[in-house]
């Protein structure tokens, strides 16, 4: 009898609830039991064994449950730091005297996005659910509460989810660098986490249409939910905008604009890959067992991803490229985003390679054939390898890893048909309501800064200062 | 043999380099440098506090060219860097009394071109 209780307390140990804080909270909904029982208690001699057993079922549920909060918290925080990611990344490819106005656009998509998907958006992608198209229900976190612990649960999902919708958000922002009004840019950005984020997240994660296809559309971390909307929202952004004063000569060729610190956009790179173990690992929402191999398959991807970019530029250009190659390492682990926890470690491997040269040629298509200017390479490794994550879980997909099989795994072509229908769906949906926002701000406030400001940065004109001070910038362009 | 100096906007630097090294001008220097002049400047802000910054970014171009260059390179020079706005810049055109090619150890004309 004594042996039961002691493995209850080891099983709470091992999952980490060993603080004595957290077994005073309550236990998120998707645990059998809650219990208030505290283990430390001494059992009572003459107990019978099935009551021992259900005590010792409770405390491993209680133990479950402490360490669902732990897990869906702690990997909120690390997508919550992809920010800074993005913001490193985003400043480094682009040039010094725009450095001040990065830092104010990936740090006001957090803000304004955070309040916007509190008010509008979290209702709109998880409330009750309307013909399949969007959430009707828990506008301004009505759902959550602190006397139950569903409430309680609401805000430990809430603060996630609101970390992935200002993930999407934030992407815009590099492909427009250098050349968007900023109060636009502010516009836009609540726009995407009021609505257009939400829409696309409640067909696929909040029990809308695309949940519910015959054969499901998977997208566990969101390659289409959160890095094609970002990638085809600034498709459709960049293409209106234009590109910058200098990027193309007058003969129409494509000329090279360097970013001004390659240390800069490394760092990023290396904060986003650590910020993708919350991102994709996180996507459980519950301390599973499969975060492990989640964690490996992400991994593997962002590796394969930056060998694939090296190897195909090397190739191409006679140089390892290392801004490339980053862009590679972000390709890979876009790519494994949707099939992270329904792929063998193998087929990460194959993807995040296939993404790292296809970003490749992506950035070379979208900057020479369509003459769109993505400073950082957001469409090409958010919309084209996002897009094409999401169409690799149909092949690739396997029953020993996620419980579905897809092309290769015998499962024929239904999943991947119903990846191309979510894919294909997102993208129209993005490109339309990219449309109308773009062409609608253009008109009343304007999309884009004067050529004046423009050459002398937007840091200066827009925000009244340098980002560095002291320093000689040498600007050219 | 003249000595050119020339202060241009920043954003030209390109234009200019290209239309005077298809007038067959193609050595200069260029380096960074602060002016002020009819321009005037502009003002920041920083913390709430407003300052005015008088000195602006501007180019320095330095090209030495042979005498029968000259018109060549200043024309070429005018209608490439000018906008016909205040702030397109100004040229000085200096004697060179000499110049030597430190490789060959050429001198005058010769090392010039």
């Amino acid at each position: 009898m004594k042996t039961l209780l002691s493995l209850a307390f080891a099983a709470l140990l091992a999952l980490g609830s060993g603080a004595p804080t957290l077994r005073a909270q309550s236990a998120p909904p998707a645990a059998a039991a809650t219990t208030t029982t505290s283990p430390v208690q001494e059992p009572p001699v003459a107990q019978n064994v099935s009551a021992l057993i259900t005590e010792a079922k409770e405390a491993a549920a209680t133990a479950q449950s402490s360490a669902n909060w732990i897990w869906i918290m702690v990997a909120a925080f690390l997508v919550f730091f992809m920010q800074a990611g993005f913001a490193m990344v985003e400043t480094g490819l682009t040039r010094a005297k725009n450095a001040s106005n990065i830092m104010m656009k990936n740090l006001m998509d957090f803000c304004i996005g955070s309040i916007a998907f509190f008010a509008i958006g979290y209702g709109l992608m998880f409330g009750a659910d309307k013909m399949g198209l969007f959430g009707t229900s828990g506008f301004f976190l009505s759902g959550a509460s602190t006397t139950s612990s569903t409430g309680m649960w609401q805000f430990a999902f809430w603060l996630f989810q609101c970390v992935f919708a200002a993930t999407a958000a934030t992407i815009v922002s590099g492909a427009m660098a250098e050349r968007t009004k900023f109060v636009s840019y502010l516009v836009y950005s609540a726009a995407i986490s009021l609505f257009i984020y939400p829409i696309v997240g409640h067909w696929i994660w909040g029990g809308g249409w695309l949940s519910k296809l015959s054969t499901p559309f998977i997208d566990f971390a969101g390659s289409t939910v959160v890095h094609s909307v970002g990638g085809w929202l600034s498709l459709a952004g960049a293409a209106i905008l234009g590109p910058r004063i200098g990027k193309y000569g007058p003969d129409g060729k494509s000329r090279a604009i360097p970013g001004h610190n390659i240390p800069l956009v490394a760092l990023g790179v290396f904060i986003l890959w650590f910020g993708w173990f919350g991102f994709n690992p996180g996507s459980t929402t519950a301390a599973s067992t499969n975060i492990g191999l989640i964690a490996v398959t992400t991994n593997l991807a962002a590796a394969a991803g930056a060998l694939g970019a090296m190897v195909t530029v090397w190739l191409q250009t006679g140089k390892p490229d290392t801004s490339m190659t980053l862009n590679g390492v972000l390709a890979g682990l876009v790519g494994i985003t949707a099939g992270c926890a329904n792929v063998s470690p193998m087929a990460a491997i194959i993807i995040g390679l296939l993404a790292g040269i296809l970003v490749v040629f992506a950035v070379e298509f979208i900057d020479k054939v369509l003459k769109i200017d993505d400073p950082v390479g957001a469409i090409s490794v958010h919309g084209v390898c996002g897009t094409f994550g999401t169409l690799m879980v149909g092949v690739f997909a396997s029953k020993n890893y996620g419980g579905v099989s897809g092309l290769l795994d015998g499962g024929g072509f239904a999943l991947l048909k119903s990846q191309i229908i979510g894919a294909v769906s997102v993208f129209v949906w993005c490109m339309v309501l990219g449309f109308i926002l773009f062409k609608a701000i253009k008109a009343v406030i304007g999309l884009r800064v004067s050529k004046e400001e423009e050459l002398q940065g937007l840091d200066i004109k827009e925000h009244g200062h340098e980002a560095y001070s002291g320093f000689q910038i040498f600007t050219t362009e | 043999m003249k000595l050119i100096i020339a202060y241009i906007q920043p954003a030209m630097l390109t234009e200019v380099k290209d239309a005077l090294a298809a007038a067959g001008v193609g050595k200069m220097s260029v380096t960074n440098a602060m002016g002020c002049g009819q321009q005037m400047g502009y003002e920041e802000s920083y913390r709430g506090v407003k300052h005015t910054v008088n000195l602006l970014k501007k180019v320095r171009l330095e090209i030495a060219v042979n005498d029968e260059f000259l018109d060549t390179a200043i024309t070429t020079l005018m209608d490439a860097a000018g906008t016909n706005t205040i702030g397109d810049g100004k040229i000085f055109v200096l004697d060179l009394v000499d110049c030597y090619r430190i490789r060959t150890r050429e001198k005058g004309t010769e090392a010039i071109g």
